[in-house]
């Protein structure tokens, strides 16, 4: 029965299911997206020794007895305070920038990071289906690749719009360097797809298949310089320190988001930690095991329990891995721009190629 | 003085991937993460004020509960924001410290000018204003925040005295009619 109604819920192909279950997914996203700004202002504080936001409550909840006072003081509160801030704001529009595009990139922004969520899996149903938007597709990853790194058409039409210095040079830096590392990051990946790609399997780029193979070793333990490479490549292409040279606050003011303020600026806020989200959950997805609980232990549990306990474990490492963002920024200072074309092309990319090659003559050797 | 030539090392192999480094970092940020917070949580915790703190000015009694000041006006000339206003007031004959002559009428400190620099209580002969321990001054309007006299004294209070530089005078005086009859 509740099997029935789940397999409804998440497989139905009816029009209103589909609907609801991207306006759901949507809706997690930004909740996690919300989240995690709260993450990272809760952690930058206990990481310089100070509270953090401790303050923000609502009558409503304040007067519960004890769960009340916990919200209050860990901040739960804050990011809806946070959100409405940003909606209440006085949207204003500077005389100086090139209106249509200036309203256009935030959108262009975050409007990749939103459709490239169609490709994610979740977790496994006990009828072996996956819990996903867009199920059946096979090639994942590389629709994941092409349309995340759609997202610099926004920093780059937000730093032109804009019409101003700062934010231009914010943006020919975002661009710059998107393309050198979007290189080393697919290099990477191929090491992962000639490991999942056996004779038998035949959609090697989905997602799910990648999830599948891990259900003994993880990826990360057969690939670690892959892994490593494609962590850093995932901090690049979400423009997180140390690698956030089109924000970069100290030389830039805020790069090319300068000139937005109110909601426009909350939708570039919320792009970059989508960005991050779905980083995180493809490095989770193609190293870490997604679903699966432990190396050498996929499921615990069986039935509904197993999948509960898999979307769980999901979840759980898209959390560490959130604050590993985190505290990695409030860690490294920022790389200078020619450090950072450095890294990406005279390093990052060379070890990538070096280490495909290893794989690719093993992997022939071994037949 | 010799001049020193450190040499410079070249970087190692780890050093150039960063990676040992930025490891170190995680390590000394994590050990931050996980001691207790240094901040004090203001409104609901206050700072313990150390002695001789110079926060609020105020004026003080002696011991005897006489007030000290005597409206010499000196502390008024040399405020430099000007945010003392003495109006001086005679000592009524029938009062037991009258040979003090003066106290001030009326005596106001406006907190929204001074700036806390404590001139006042330099120059003060008499040892009767103080900058004590109060360090948050609050209001909701310009006239809450001029301190009047009752306000002074109250915050005031009484501070120990080693003179008892009119006691003495009295004394003296009184000794010396003696003597003269």
């Amino acid at each position: 029965m509740i099997e029935q109604i789940l397999n409804d819920l998440i497989l139905s192909p009816a029009w209103y299911y589909t609907a609801a279950r991207g306006l759901t997914v949507i809706v997690i996203l930004m909740s996690i997206a919300a989240y995690s700004v709260l993450l990272e202002r809760k952690a930058s504080a206990w990481i310089q020794g100070r509270v953090g936001p401790n303050r923000t409550n609502h009558p409503l909840i304040a007067w519960i007895p004890f769960f009340g006072n916990v919200l209050t003081r860990g901040g739960f509160i804050q990011p809806a305070a946070d959100g409405l801030k940003f909606l209440f704001k006085e949207d204003a529009l500077p005389g100086h920038v090139r209106k249509t595009f200036y309203v256009l990139a935030p959108c262009i922004a975050l409007a990749p990071v939103l459709i490239s969520l169609v490709m994610l899996p979740f977790g496994e149903l006990p009828s072996g289906q996956i819990i996903t938007l867009c199920p059946g597709a096979d090639i994942g990853v590389l629709f994941m690749f092409a349309i995340s790194s759609l997202g610099v058409y926004g920093i780059a039409l937000a730093g032109w719009a804009a019409n101003s210095k700062y934010p231009f040079l914010g943006a020919i830096r975002g661009s710059a360097q998107l393309i050198s590392y979007e290189l080393a990051m697919g290099l990477s990946v191929l090491t992962v797809f000639l490991a999942t790609a056996t004779p038998d399997q035949d959609n090697a780029l989905s997602l799910v298949s990648m999830v599948k193979a891990q259900t003994g070793a993880w990826n990360i333990l057969y690939h670690p310089i892959a892994a490593l490479i494609f962590l850093i490549c995932v901090f690049a292409e979400a423009n997180r320190h140390p690698f956030d040279m089109p924000e970069s606050e100290t030389d830039l003011v805020g790069g090319f988001h300068t000139e937005y303020g109110a909601f426009k600026f909350g939708l570039f806020f919320v792009a970059e930690y989508s960005h991050m989200i779905i980083g995180s959950s493809l490095f989770i997805l193609m190293f870490l095991g997604g679903w699966h609980v432990l190396p050498w232990l996929p499921t615990v549990g069986t039935g509904i329990f197993a999948t509960l306990i898999g979307l769980g474990s999901f979840f759980f490492k898209l959390a560490a891995f959130l604050f590993f963002f985190v505290w990695v920024r409030w860690t490294v200072p920022r790389f200078r721009y020619d450090q950072v074309m450095r890294i990406g092309w005279r390093v990052l990319l060379p070890v990538a190629v070096a280490n495909l090659l290893v794989y690719f003559i093993w992997y022939a050797l071994k037949g | 003085m010799a001049i020193k030539i450190v040499e410079r090392r070249p970087l190692s192999f780890a050093e150039k991937t960063y990676l040992p480094q930025i490891i170190a970092g995680l390590k000394v940020t994590w050990d931050n993460l996980v001691k207790p917070p240094v901040t004090l949580q203001y409104p609901d915790e206050r700072p313990v004020i150390p002695n001789g703190y110079r926060g609020v000015p105020t004026l003080v009694r002696d011991p005897h509960g006489r007030e000290k000041c005597v409206s010499c006006q000196l502390c008024e000339f040399v405020c430099p924001p000007k945010a003392i206003r003495i109006t001086p007031g005679e000592i009524l004959e029938t009062e037991d410290n009258n040979h003090v002559e003066k106290a001030p009428k009326e005596f106001e400190i406006n907190m929204l000018r001074c700036i806390y620099c404590g001139l006042c209580q330099e120059v003060c002969p008499e040892e009767a204003i103080w900058l004590q321990g109060q360090y948050s001054m609050t209001g909701k309007t310009r006239e809450e925040m001029v301190n009047n006299k009752e306000k002074l004294y109250e915050l005031g209070g009484t501070l120990p005295d080693s003179h008892y530089k009119w006691d003495k005078k009295k004394a003296e005086a009184e000794r010396q009619q003696h003597g003269n009859h």
